[in-house]
């Protein structure tokens, strides 16, 4: 096991590297560049602009200097914001970005799972129509949708919470909207998944040997079926994990909040190279590290799988 | 008798479908002794595994409901107990052994867990305790190098060896009664015998008594005492081993004789096989279930249901064959 994830760590380095190549060439096969948008600047100011920024060098070596650059830690200046450099902004944005996504995430998981057990446990009966009501409705609206619509009832109409803003203004509660925003969907998703599950397992041949050797039904849950049921669950937390992020930055413009999520998408209107690496980066390591864990804890819950 | 450790009487035990009520088990009488070994033999659907399920209180309810009944084990109506009651009663006084060991073991949880659960929970022993208990179970079913296999996964076991394994934790406290629900069916034919000899060597060495459920007459040949045969949700015939194996008096029961290929027979002959299929036994007419593929088949049969009939100690059978004898 302990060979498997060493293994498995180690094949993330290729992986990003792949990742910065294809998005480094991409970025400058697009037309225009960091500073053609602006007006005309003379000839002689552009050359020393390129200059000062390496831009005149062959693709290849900016390439070179880029990914040497990147292992030293160093994601570059910001091309359009010329006092800070693309670290500064990520390390702004980042830790509210993540505080954001790991508690939607987090709450879709347990909620989804209490949810789907229940459902199953109570199956085609009001607590199961109820869960199973709120997911439908959380699978079919998206966050764009459900954004405005949450900030209209609960934040114009009710006035209980504030309509955008981030913790600095108004606290906790500025983190109620977008994250219920951002977490519904997924816990509609896994509290579906969850509940086809638990109810194959709380069906199978073992949860009725279990009873036959007399344990608790609350037992059984939590020691026999509990573990199986997590499967599905645990084998979409990748995918939702990238959902989660493309979501995040949605959520963010709607709700004014001060993370990555702007910069992914200002950056790119700019053209401003080292910053969309530098977001394009950092997210895809999120997303690399996280289906790395996924694949260990599937490992860890499944002692059926072997990777050897 | 004394030494009548349960004793089932007029179990009903009937599903709520879609298409009508599934009368499973529609009737069914029988007692069991102390150390006994009475076998339940029945084609799929006969009621066999219902009858066994609804003694644990297993019958997943709903659809599946117990109408009518009563099953006395140590002066106690299992029907009447609570849920609380029940579960003291699973797994401690009557253990269980499924179809299936390949899905009948939790595949995420190692062996030494499902085993020591139970004997923790019953026997109020330390872990340490139920550990030893457990390793010493598996030696006595034949698992070779218990100490070290008990932290293994079922995966990691061959399927007669986990039969054994079920074998080893339904009789970890050491129960009275031990119900195996057809354990050898789902096993390669050399591995049957074995998986059967463990269980008469144990259930000996322990006194257990023990239900043996199964479609296949050989297994119940070899060691059950009594035997009874089920058909359409009711037993149909009853009486010792060598009662129904040397006298069988249904027609349902001779013709399962019959059809048991024999090592003697020219292998020219072709195999005796009871044409038509078992009845579906919902919304059953009052009439002997088995009539359409009897060769005996009398006008009454179509009307009525035969009565008991029963010849001294134990032997019965529903037959209008056997009605005028009396």
């Amino acid at each position: 096991m302990s060979k498997f994830i060493i293994r498995r760590a180690l094949g993330l380095i290729p992986t990003m590297l792949i990742i910065i190549t294809v998005c480094f060439f991409l970025i400058r096969v697009a037309p225009g560049g960091p500073f053609s948008s602006e007006k005309k600047i003379p000839p002689q100011i552009m050359k020393n602009i390129e200059a000062k920024y390496h831009l005149d060098e062959p693709l290849v070596m900016q390439y070179g200097r880029y990914v040497v650059n990147v292992i030293r830690g160093d994601l570059g200046p910001s091309y359009k914001y010329k006092d800070y450099d693309v670290n500064y902004y990520i390390g702004e944005g980042l830790p509210k970005s993540l505080l954001l996504g790991t508690l939607s995430i987090l709450l879709a998981l347990i909620l989804g799972m209490a949810a789907g057990m229940f459902s199953a446990l109570r199956q085609n009966t009001w607590v199961d129509y109820t869960w199973m009501s709120f997911a439908v409705v959380g699978i079919s609206v998206p966050t764009f949708v459900l954004g405005p619509i949450l900030m209209f009832i609960f934040s114009i109409n009710l006035k209980w919470l504030p309509v955008a803003g981030w913790l600095d203004e108004y606290g906790v509660a500025a983190l109620v909207l977008p994250v219920v925003t951002l977490f519904y969907q997924y816990f509609a998703t896994i509290a579906r998944l969850s509940r086809a599950s638990f109810l194959e397992a709380i069906r199978s041949d073992y949860v009725r040997t279990a009873k036959a050797k007399g344990l608790k039904t609350s037992y059984i849950m939590m020691k026999h079926v509990l573990k199986g049921a997590s499967l599905p669950v645990v084998s979409y937390l990748g995918p939702a994990f990238s959902g989660i992020i493309t979501g995040s930055i949605v959520v963010e413009q709607i709700f004014r909040v001060p993370g990555l999520g702007r910069h992914f998408v200002q950056s790119a209107f700019n053209r401003d190279y080292t910053m969309i690496m530098g977001t394009v980066i950092v997210y895809s390591l999120i997303l690399v590290i996280m289906n790395f864990l996924v694949d260990v804890l599937y490992g860890y819950l499944d002692p059926r799988i072997s990777y050897s | 008798m004394s030494d009548v450790i349960l004793r089932v009487d007029d179990l009903k035990t009937y599903f709520n479908t879609d298409d009508g009520i599934v009368k499973a088990v529609d009737g069914v009488s029988f007692e069991l002794k102390k150390g006994e070994m009475l076998g339940i033999v029945g084609e799929s659907g006969s009621g066999k595994s219902v009858t066994n399920l609804s003694l644990m209180k297993l019958i997943p309810s709903p659809p599946g409901k117990i109408m009518n009944g009563t099953a006395m084990f140590d002066g106690e109506n299992i029907f009447d107990m609570s849920d609380e009651e029940i579960r003291k009663l699973r797994g401690n006084r009557i253990g269980m052994i499924f179809q299936d060991p390949m899905t009948s073991l939790n595949p995420f949880l190692r062996i030494s867990t499902q085993m020591i659960e139970t004997i923790v929970l019953h026997q109020k022993l330390e872990k340490d305790a139920a550990r030893n208990r457990a390793v010493e179970m598996l030696e006595m079913v034949g698992i070779p190098n218990p100490e070290k296999r008990i932290n293994d996964y079922p995966h990691q076991f061959s399927g007669g060896m986990r039969q054994r394994v079920m074998i080893a934790m339904a009789l970890s406290c050491d129960p009275e009664i031990l119900i195996a629900d057809e354990p050898t069916s789902a096993l390669d034919v050399t591995i049957q015998a074995q998986i059967i000899e463990v269980i008469q060597e144990l259930s000996r060495k322990l006194n257990t008594a023990v239900i043996m459920i199964t479609h296949d007459l050989g297994v119940v040949a070899g060691i059950c005492d009594t035997v009874c045969v089920m058909y359409a949700g009711r037993i149909v015939e009853k009486g010792t081993n060598d009662e129904i194996f040397k006298d069988p008096k249904h027609p349902y029961t001779q013709g399962l004789i019959k059809s048991v290929p024999r090592l003697d027979q020219p292998s020219k002959e072709r195999l005796f096989s009871i044409d038509g299929q078992p009845p579906n036994v919902i919304d059953l007419p009052e009439c002997c279930p088995f009539h359409p593929r009897c060769d005996k088949a009398m006008a009454k049969c179509k009307n009525t249901y035969p009565p008991l009939t029963t010849f001294g100690e134990g032997r019965e059978v529903r037959c209008w064959l056997y009605e005028e004898d009396k």
